[in-house]
């Protein structure tokens, strides 16, 4: 038997698991067909790469990814929602599930199969997001590009306002399981809507998930994500997001990390129009051997913008996280009020955080700021609680909480709040 | 009640007490005295569990029970009570949910069910009362922005709240003007019964105008050197604390 080595034979090796894992592919046969030689033709990332420093890409490659026939039951993986009346999309394993969703009623949105959106001609990435150039410059928006199967596509028209919540799940179930997806989100001018991404796996599952969104926020117009992240077994996930903001548009996401074997977020944000606001925030938790690397872009392109972003993560056992967040400020970028706060605790002595922010700034006429902070919890605070009767636990409970509740104060469903509260609560208390 | 043998402790190698002995009795009041470098902040430390400390000589007992042997906040479960010098202010925890917590572990340490919410929150309304807390400050996060008369009195309705066997008062009094120290120390003497003690220490006589103690005594260099009535107080009051040290070295 042949003894695979080199990275190059692991990569085709995993390339061809993937392609027998895969399900048809979504995107036009010359994309894909020009997509699948970019990942042969181009290294796979290394920690020598200096987006990829932190995390290792190998174990990736180490899965020997298999078509999966498993038909899970998702009743145990749907998170508790507030509102009664959000639509409910379900793709498991790369699969747009039409016969465990329940799509909107409403007649002011669309939402449907992209597969679909697709062939009809409706769907069509006007911003020129997901073109051949990003495919050259990134090995898996190429990945995504060749591979995706399946995923959903959203259009809300000129001026409608979408109060329930849109909830996407996407579960991952099985062993070596692929599970490749895109969307693409269109908010018209002064539409306004709420996405709730949700990824999660069976217990016990390994796979790779693989996810791109793109989204299009109009003039006036505001899209509100929150992209909740627990993901149970050995699932490794490579996220990305690329949002366009019109003019005075404004585009909110939560990204909750509650649990993750291997995740890599890669979120881009570009404020092309003048006076956009743009809120992130993050929380991440991991522990044991996890692994959460979270990159964010915001490009400010034009004058009048406000972004605001927060990130808070604990981290606990053999752990390690990753924060790199980019902001651009252009030239004409005069005006510009950008914010960015990453702050860490580490609750164990082996656990690891790297945190980077870098800020780029070329306009001569802005206000940008950030901060960086990595540390333990608060001793004095510790022994005080304890001191009153708290058992250490509750005490440290009581302090992370106090920390990252800021972040998960953000989500706008309560009893989803009170999901991730619940898991925020579980892990600091371990 | 307690009882103190022999006590030595170090920080970083630094002997701070030095064979210091005490006895509580239960509903009895003791004022420790001394200046400043003595000791008195070490032996509250110490009492609470600080983990800064080292014990290299002697025992402290509670009730029986080896004080040293236990967790932090075992002590508080077994009946003992700090109020800080300075409380610590924490942000994001809020006063109302952080004591709710620390009733029930309580609680649960000594194997009794957790307090109902309304039950609770009847208890807070009438512990803030004593040391006239309002009930704003009761809901905002653990003594952030709070005054520093507030957050004594946020010590001793938290006290009032737990209602320990024993009550140590490191330096409530620091820093209060009169009407502080007057609420403060009317909300202790609400407290006093025949089997509850405390362990009141402070720098300055003032104080113990308001909480009479049964006893006080003087530290001096990590060692009681002197105990006498209430009296002694004034006396150290009127002369400091220099002949003290004279009569021990001589």
């Amino acid at each position: 038997m042949e003894v695979i080595t080199t990275v190059d034979q692991r990569k085709e090796a995993f390339l061809e698991g993937l392609t027998r894992a895969g399900r048809h592919p979504l995107a036009a046969p010359t994309l894909v067909a020009a997509a699948r030689q970019v990942l042969l033709d181009h290294p796979v990332p290394t920690t020598r790469t200096e987006a990829w420093k932190y995390t290792r890409v190998g174990r990736v490659l180490n899965l020997d990814l298999q078509k999966s026939t498993e038909n899970p039951i998702i009743q145990p993986y749907l998170l508790p929602l507030s509102d009664p009346s959000a639509a409910k999309i379900v793709l498991v394993n790369g699969q747009f599930r039409a016969d465990m969703s329940i799509l909107p009623k409403a007649e002011n949105i669309r939402v449907q199969a992209l597969s679909d959106a697709l062939a009809t001609g409706l769907a069509n990435p006007k911003h020129g997001i997901g073109s051949l150039q990003l495919i050259e410059k990134d090995w898996f928006a190429a990945l995504n590009m060749g591979h995706a199967s399946a995923g959903i596509y959203i259009h809300v028209p000129k001026g409608q306002i979408i109060e329930s919540p849109i909830y996407v799940l996407n579960l991952t179930s099985g062993s070596a399981a692929a599970s490749i997806v895109r969307h693409i989100i269109d908010v018209e001018d002064q539409a306004s809507l709420n996405v709730i991404f949700h990824s999660a796996s069976t217990a016990g599952c390994s796979g790779f998930h693989s996810s791109v969104l793109e989204a299009h926020v109009g003039q006036n117009a505001s899209l509100s994500i929150d992209k909740v992240q627990d993901e149970l077994g050995e699932v490794y996930q490579h996220a990305t997001e690329w949002v366009a903001q019109a003019r005075d548009s404004r585009f909110d996401i939560r990204t909750l990390t509650l649990r993750g074997h291997w995740v890599r977020n890669n979120l881009n944000i570009l404020s092309q129009g003048e006076n956009t606001a743009t809120n992130l925030f993050g929380t991440y938790m991991p522990t044991e051997a996890e692994h959460i690397d979270n990159q964010t872009m915001i490009d400010h392109q034009v004058p009048h913008c406000t972004s605001n972003e927060t990130y808070k993560g604990f981290l606990n056992g053999r752990s390690t996280g990753v924060f790199n967040g980019k902001v651009f400020v252009r030239q004409d970028a005069q005006k510009t009020n950008a914010y960015q706060q990453n702050s860490n605790i580490l609750l164990s002595n082996t656990a690891t955080m790297n945190a980077k922010p870098e800020l780029e700034i070329y306009a001569d006429d802005v206000k940008c700021s950030h901060g960086s902070t990595t540390g333990q919890l608060d001793e004095e605070a510790l022994f005080y609680l304890r001191a009153r009767g708290l058992n250490q636990r509750s005490a440290r409970q009581l302090l992370v909480e106090a920390f990252v509740g800021e972040i998960i104060e953000q989500i706008s469903d309560e009893a989803l709040r009170t999901y991730c509260l619940a898991a925020l609560h579980e892990r600091a208390g371990a | 009640m307690l009882q103190i043998k022999n006590l030595h402790a170090a920080v970083d190698g630094t002997p701070i007490l030095k064979g210091l002995s005490l006895e509580v009795k239960p509903g009895e009041v003791h004022a420790i005295m001394g200046p400043n470098g003595s000791g008195k902040s070490t032996l509250a430390s110490v009492l609470a569990g600080k983990e800064d400390y080292e014990i290299t000589d002697g025992s402290i007992t509670l009730d029986g029970k080896d004080l040293l042997e236990l967790e932090v906040e075992e002590r508080a479960g077994e009946g003992l009570f700090l109020a800080f010098q300075y409380p610590v202010e924490i942000p994001g925890v809020s006063n109302i949910n952080f004591l709710r917590a620390a009733l029930n572990d309580i609680r649960a340490y000594r194997g009794e069910d957790p307090m109902g919410a309304t039950e609770f929150l009847k208890l807070v309304k009438e512990k803030a009362a004593v040391v006239e807390l309002d009930g704003k400050l009761t809901n905002r996060s653990v003594n952030e922005g709070f005054s520093g008369g507030e957050k004594k009195r946020n010590e001793v309705f938290q006290m009032a709240m737990l209602e320990p066997k024993l009550a140590v008062l490191d330096e409530t009094d620091s820093g209060l003007d009169i009407d502080a120290l007057r609420i403060v120390a009317d909300g202790v003497n609400s407290m006093r019964t025949k089997d509850r003690s405390f362990v009141v220490i402070t720098h300055y006589q003032r104080l113990l105008d308001y909480i009479v103690p049964d006893f006080v005594h003087v530290l001096v260099n990590g060692r009681i050197v002197k105990s006498g009535g209430k009296e002694l107080a004034l006396e150290l009051e009127a002369r400091g604390y220099d002949w003290i040290k004279e009569e021990i070295t001589a």
